[in-house]
C-alpha cells in the first residue's frame, strides 16, 4: 500500500479562484483552521482571465442604480430559470463584497469624483461594472491572494483532489495527489467548500485553461450531491479565431462595452435584427441611437437618455447572431465576424482596453486601434452546476458546500457578463459562513474510512499499469469531437443522442487510458484522473440538454426553437444512481410575491 | 507544413537531464507554449510544463527560450528562422523540479513577510485616478518572475536569503504609493529587504512582460525612500554624480 501524507482541517476549500480564496479568508476570519487547496500555483486561477469587471449596484455611474434592478437584470437574463433567491442574495450583498475588496487593497479605476468607476455590459440595464482597465480578474485574484495568505490559511500549491470522503453520508474528508512528485495526501476536514470553476476543456474551443475539467462537478456527483441545469453552457460571443494557435482565446466584453461595433463581411452591423423582440425595446432602435449614446459614453457624461447600442444584448443572443452570420456565408476570412473599436481615439483604446491592444498586437499582428478584430464564440462557462442552498452554498450532502462556476442556480439559463466575479466574491462568503456554522454545529469529529482511502490510491495507480493501453490525449480529442459536432451552440434530438452513444464508448475505452513515465510531475498521468471529471460533466451535460425540449437562454434547440412557459418552473437534475446517471425534473422555488412585483414595474431602460 | 526544431530540456537534475530533440509541424501564429503541449500530445504526454491561460495574463508559462527569460504563450514560433533550433529550458534561478517546472516557491513565502495593505481606519475611499496610475501600473504584475528569475543578485549570487528581488520591490512600491495605505515597510525593505543589493542594472524591466517600468517606477523612489530615511551605497553614488532627483 502506497504512504500518504495527513493534514488535518476543520475546512478544506479546494480551487483558489475568486470563490475558493474569498470562502478561506471568511471561514479562518471566524477562528477554524483552514487548508485550501489548488490545482495551480496560487494566483493563477482561471479568475485572472476575467476582464470586464464586476456587477455591483453601488449607482456611482448611475444613481437609478440599485439591487432591485440587478436582481431583476440577472433574472431576466437567465431566462427566469434562476435561483431566485441566490440572485437577490447576490444583488444585494455585492455592493458591500466589492468595497470589502477595496479595502483589502484592490484599486479600481475611479469616477471623477474619486469612486469605483463602472461601465457598462450586456443585459445590465445601468453602467455597473466595476473595473480595472480589463484585468479586473487578476485584480480580484492577487487582492484576495495577498488578504489570504496574511490570515495564516495553509495553501497547498499544485495539488489535485480526486475523492471526497465520508464517513455515512457525511464529509469527513478528502483525498488526493501532489502534482509535483505525485505524492499521496489525505485532508482530514469537518466540511469541504468546493470551488474547482466549470468544464471547459471538454470542448475544444474553449477560454477556459487546463484546470477547467469540472472536478467540483464530478468529485461532488460522486459524492451524492446532485447537478442542475447543465444544459445550459455559455459560448461567449467573442473569442479570436485568428491566428490557430489563439483560438478561442476570450476577447472581453468590455470592447463592446466601450462601444465595439459587431458587423458581417458585409459590412452590415447585424446585431441590430438579433434583438428578442422582449427586449428589442431597451437597445437603441438604429445606428443614429447607438452613436448617441457613445458620444454620451466617450464624452464621460454619467447618464444618458439613449438607449445602448446592439452589441450589448445578452451573450446568449450575440453568440447565436454570430454563429448564424457565419453559417449562412457572411464570415469573415477564418470563420469569424468583425468587432471594430479602431474608429475610436487611439489612445482612449490603448487606456481603455490595454491587455487586448496588446493580446492582438503579440498574438495576431493586429493593432486594434487600427483594424476591426476577428471574433467567434468560444466556449467560456457553464451555468449549470452543483445545487446548493442559496443562503449556506450547502449541497444536499452534509458538510458539503459549493461557491462559484461550479454551483449553479444562481445564473439560469444565461449569465451577465461581470455577473460572474461578484458571484465568486458574495457566495464565497456565504460558503465559508455556511461551512463554520456547520462545522460548530457538528459535535464529534467524522471518521475517516481506510477502505475509501484504498480505493482513491487504486484508481491513480491503475493507468501505470496498464500495458499497452490508451494516450489520455487521443480520448480528449475524441470527447472535443463529440461535443463540438453534437452538444455545441445549437442542438438536435437527434445530434444528442449520437452524442450520448458516443459519449458511452469514449467511458468504455477510459477504462484502458495509461500513463508512462514516473508520478513526478507528469501531465499525462494528471490527465489519466481529469479526463474521468471531463467525461462525467460532459454526459450531465450532454443528458440535460437533451431532457429540455425547448430553447431557452444558452441552450438552443433547433427542433424546439421556443421558449416553452410550462418549462420555465423546473430544473434539470442529474445525480449518480449505481453505474448510472439518473436525470429528474424539479421545481423551482417559487418566488415571494414582493420580488415579482419588481417585473410589473419594469420602466424603459436606458443606459 | 514547415518544420520547427526544438530541444526540450528533459528531466528531474541537471546532471543527469539532457535536452531531448523534438519535430513540430507549425501552424500559423503558433507559439513555444504550442510547440510543449504539440509534443505531450503526440510524442510525450510526461512532459512537465506550467500554463493557464495562454494568454499571457497568469505567468505560468515562464521558461528560458533561447536562453531568454520569456513567456511561452507570449513567443511566437514564427520569431525564429525556420532553420534555426528552439532551444526550451527551465528557470535557471530556482530549483528544478521536472523538465520546464522549477519550485518557486520561495517566492510565496516572500509575499508572506511584506507587511500588507493598512488603511488608515477612518478613510472614505475617495481618491483620484491621476493617484493611482502609479499603483495600477504596479499591480498588472502576473507573478511570472521571470525578472526574479533575470536579476543576477539572485541568478548569479544566489542570494534569496538577502534580497527579495524586483518581484516584491514592485509589490513593495505598489504598496507604497497606495494614496490610503499607512504603514512603512522602509526600514524592513533596507534590512530584509536588502533592497541595497540592486544596482540598477535594469535587466528585469526588460525582461517584463508586462512591460512594468520595475526599476525606474518602482526601486529607485524606493531607493530614494530609503536614503532619506538611511544610506543606499548606489543611491548615494547616484546623487553624487546627477545630484538629488526630485521627487
Ligand atoms: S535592476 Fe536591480 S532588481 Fe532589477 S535585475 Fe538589476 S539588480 Fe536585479
Ligand atoms: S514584475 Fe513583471 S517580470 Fe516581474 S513577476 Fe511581475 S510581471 Fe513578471
Ligand atoms: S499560460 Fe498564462 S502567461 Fe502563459
Amino acid at each position: 500500500m502506497a504512504n500518504y501524507e495527513i493534514h488535518e482541517h476543520d475546512i478544506l476549500v479546494i480551487g483558489a479562484g475568486g470563490a475558493g480564496l474569498r470562502a478561506a479568508i471568511e471561514a479562518s476570519a471566524k477562528g477554524v483552521s483552514v487548508g485550501l487547496v489548488c490545482k495551480s500555483l496560487l494566483g493563477k486561477a482561471h479568475t485572472v482571465m476575467a476582464e470586464g469587471g464586476i456587477a455591483a449596484a453601488l449607482a456611482n455611474v448611475d444613481s437609478r442604480d440599485n439591487w432591485e434592478v440587478h436582481f431583476r437584470d440577472t433574472m431576466i437574463g437567465g431566462k427566469m430559470l434562476n435561483n431566485w433567491r441566490m440572485a437577490q442574495i447576490h444583488a444585494q450583498e455585492a455592493p458591500e463584497c466589492v468595497r470589502e475588496l477595496e479595502q483589502w487593497g484592490a484599486v479600481f479605476d475611479r469616477t471623477k469624483e474619486g469612486k469605483i468607476l463602472q461601465r457598462a455590459f450586456g443585459g445590465h440595464t445601468y453602467k455597473r461594472l466595476c473595473h480595472v482597465g480589463d484585468r479586473t480578474g487578476l485584480e480580484l485574484i492577487r487582492t484576495l491572494q495577498d488578504k489570504g495568505v496574511h490570515q495564516g490559511i495553509d495553501v497547498y500549491m499544485e495539488c489535485t483532489v480526486t475523492k471526497i470522503l465520508k464517513d455515512g453520508d457525511k464529509v469527513s474528508g478528502a483525498f488526493g495527489y501532489f502534482r509535483e512528485d505525485g505524492r499521496y495526501v489525505l485532508f482530514k476536514a469537518k466540511a469541504i467548500i468546493l470551488a474547482t470553476g466549470g468544464v471547459g476543456r471538454s470542448y475544444l474551443v474553449t477560454s477556459n485553461s487546463w484546470e477547467y475539467t469540472g472536478d467540483g462537478h464530478a468529485l461532488a456527483y460522486d459524492a451524492g450531491a446532485d447537478l442542475i441545469d447543465m444544459e445550459f453552457v455559455q459560448f461567449h460571443p467573442t473569442g479570436m479565431v485568428w491566428p490557430p494557435g489563439v483560438r478561442g482565446i476570450l476577447v472581453t466584453e468590455a470592447v463592446r462595452g466601450e462601444g465595439g461595433i459587431l458587423r458581417n463581411s458585409k459590412g452590415e452591423r447585424f446585431m441590430f435584427k438579433y434583438l428578442p423582440e422582449a427586449t428589442r425595446a431597451d437597445y437603441a432602435a438604429d445606428e443614429t441611437e447607438a452613436k448617441k449614446w457613445l458620444e454620451d459614453t466617450l464624452s464621460g457624461r454619467l447618464k444618458t437618455e439613449y438607449k445602448r447600442p446592439p452589441e450589448l444584448s445578452t451573450r446568449d443572443n450575440v453568440a447565436r447572431a454570430i454563429y448564424t452570420e457565419v453559417k449562412e456565408g457572411r464570415g469573415t476570412e477564418h470563420g469569424g465576424v468583425y468587432l471594430d473599436i479602431s474608429y475610436q481615439n487611439a489612445e482612449r483604446v490603448k487606456k481603455k482596453l490595454p491587455s487586448m491592444y496588446h493580446q492582438f498586437k503579440e498574438l495576431a499582428d493586429v493593432d486594434i486601434t487600427q483594424t476591426p478584430m476577428e471574433v467567434g464564440p468560444t466556449m467560456h462557462y457553464i451555468m449549470g452546476g452543483i445545487r446548493v442552498n442559496a443562503d449556506t452554498a450547502e449541497t444536499r450532502v452534509p458538510g458539503l458546500f459549493a461557491a462559484g462556476e461550479c454551483s449553479g442556480g444562481m445564473h439560469g439559463s444565461n449569465r451577465l457578463g461581470g455577473n460572474s466575479l461578484s458571484d465568486l466574491i458574495v457566495f464565497g462568503r456565504r460558503a465559508g459562513r455556511g461551512a463554520v456554522d456547520y462545522t460548530h454545529k457538528l459535535g464529534s469529529a467524522p471518521q475517516i474510512s481506510e477502505s475509501q482511502i484504498t480505493e482513491a490510491i487504486e484508481e491513480l495507480e491503475i493507468p501505470f499499469k496498464r500495458q499497452d493501453g490508451i494516450n489520455p490525449n487521443d480520448l480528449v480529442k475524441e470527447l472535443h469531437t463529440i461535443m463540438g459536432t453534437y452538444v455545441g451552440i445549437f442542438r438536435e434530438e437527434k445530434d444528442l443522442q449520437t452524442g450520448i452513444e458516443k459519449l458511452e464508448e469514449l467511458k468504455k475505452k477510459f477504462k484502458l487510458v495509461k500513463a508512462n513515465g514516473t508520478k513526478v510531475f507528469n501531465p499525462g498521468w494528471h490527465l489519466c484522473r481529469d479526463l474521468k471529471n471531463m467525461l462525467i460533466s460532459s454526459e450531465a451535460i450532454a443528458r440535460s440538454a437533451l431532457s429540455r425540449k425547448e430553447s431557452r437562454g444558452a441552450h438552443s434547440r433547433l427542433d424546439y426553437p421556443k421558449t416553452d412557459d410550462s418549462l420555465g418552473n423546473e430544473n434539470t437534475s442529474v445525480s449518480k444512481d449505481g453505474e448510472t446517471m439518473k436525470l429528474e425534473k424539479t421545481p423551482l422555488n417559487k418566488m415571494p410575491d414582493d420580488l415579482k412585483e419588481l417585473f410589473a414595474k419594469k420602466e424603459p431602460a436606458h443606459a | 507544413m514547415r518544420e520547427a526544431t526544438l530541444k526540450v530540456f528533459r528531466g528531474t537534475d541537471y546532471e543527469t537531464g539532457e535536452f531531448k530533440t523534438y519535430k513540430v509541424p507549425v501552424e500559423d501564429g503558433m507559439v513555444v507554449l504550442d510547440a510543449i503541449h504539440y509534443i505531450q500530445k503526440e510524442i510525450d504526454p510526461d512532459v512537465a510544463v506550467r500554463w493557464n491561460c495562454k494568454a499571457a495574463k497568469c505567468g505560468s508559462c515562464s521558461a528560458e527560450v533561447n536562453g531568454k527569460p520569456a513567456l511561452m504563450c507570449k513567443t511566437r514560433m514564427d520569431h525564429f528562422a525556420s532553420d534555426t533550433e528552439i532551444q526550451v529550458q527551465p528557470l535557471k534561478t530556482f530549483p528544478l523540479v521536472k523538465d520546464l517546472v522549477t519550485n518557486v516557491a520561495w517566492n510565496y513565502e516572500v509575499n508572506k513577510k511584506i507587511t500588507p495593505f493598512t488603511p488608515a481606519k477612518d478613510a472614505d475611499w475617495t481618491f483620484f485616478q491621476e493617484d493611482i496610475e502609479r499603483v495600477q501600473e504596479f499591480r498588472k504584475c502576473i507573478e511570472c518572475f521571470l525578472c526574479q528569475d533575470v536579476c543576477h543578485v539572485l541568478r548569479d549570487h544566489n542570494r534569496k536569503d538577502a534580497f527579495i528581488g524586483p518581484r516584491f520591490l514592485v509589490r513593495t512600491a505598489g504598496l507604497e504609493m497606495h494614496p490610503l495605505d499607512k504603514a512603512n515597510r522602509i526600514e524592513s525593505l533596507k534590512d530584509h529587504g536588502g533592497i541595497g543589493f540592486c544596482n540598477i542594472t535594469k535587466c528585469c524591466t526588460e525582461v517584463c512582460p508586462e512591460d512594468i517600468h520595475i526599476t525606474d517606477n518602482a526601486i529607485i523612489p524606493l531607493k530614494e525612500r530609503v536614503v532619506d530615511e538611511f544610506y543606499d551605497p548606489v543611491m548615494m553614488l547616484l546623487k553624487k554624480i546627477f545630484g538629488k532627483k526630485q521627487k
